[in-house]
């Protein structure tokens, strides 16, 4: 049973690392360390799909090693034993290009909110939007005065 | 797949994303964040993943640290958590 649980061990850290993630996304008040935890959860999912297409057992990166795999000649034939699966891989490439886009949009909004609000805190954000909502003069200008 | 390795990677891995969030100082945790991307990258290497590697370095590792060093140096450096 330890060392079927062991065996797994890319999984077990998937694990870890999602949950560092989700903690840092729900947790941290900073937006941008929240930003950071969502490229953690992401590249944990990303970790969990090239694993399940290891092969254990001499496989190695998916290009054919004979040039003449039409042959009909048994010793020619491929065998899937010997090549990793690419088909995880080739689905985490878009996930790759997919996590650098929302990366770049949530940047972008992150240097908007900073110019409305001076701050990053979460929870001051939450503070000024308050006052706002409440016709009090907000806490920055407050401080300025 | 050489387990050692991948063990000695993975727990470096760790270690960068605990680092990543727990630095209060946003710069050197964007930094790190680089340093984590670039091991997994290694890692999926070893694992035989060379295409997800080298577009994990170009893209995760290197556009996204530029993106992230930009947008830190135009809002605050400083964090309170």
């Amino acid at each position: 049973m330890t060392e079927y649980f062991l065996a797994k061990y890319n999984f077990w850290i998937y694990v870890v690392l999602m949950m560092i993630g989700l903690y840092a996304m729900m947790g941290k008040r900073n937006l941008v360390k929240k930003l950071i935890g969502m490229n953690i959860f992401q590249t944990s999912i990303i970790l969990l799909f090239v694993s399940a297409g290891v092969k254990k057992g001499g496989a190695t990166v998916p290009i054919l090693r004979h040039s003449d795999y039409g042959s009909v000649h048994a010793e020619h034939l491929i065998r899937v034993a010997d090549y990793l699966n690419p088909l995880p891989h080739v689905l985490m490439l878009t996930a790759i290009v997919v996590s650098i886009a929302t990366t770049g949009v949530a940047l972008a909004t992150l240097i908007l909110i900073y110019k409305r609000y001076n701050t990053l805190e979460e929870d001051e954000i939450m503070a000024i939007r308050k006052d706002i909502r409440s016709y009090k003069t907000p806490r920055i200008l407050r401080s300025k005065d | 797949m050489i387990w050692q390795l991948d063990i000695v990677l993975l727990i470096f891995i760790v270690i960068c994303a605990i680092a990543a969030i727990n630095i209060k100082d946003l710069m050197g945790a964007v930094i790190i964040l680089g340093a984590y991307s670039f091991f997994m990258c290694l890692l999926w290497t070893e694992m035989g993943a060379v295409d997800v590697a080298f577009t994990e370095a170009a893209v995760g590792a290197g556009i996204s640290t530029v993106l992230f060093i930009a947008a830190v140096n135009k809002t605050a450096r400083r964090s309170k958590d």
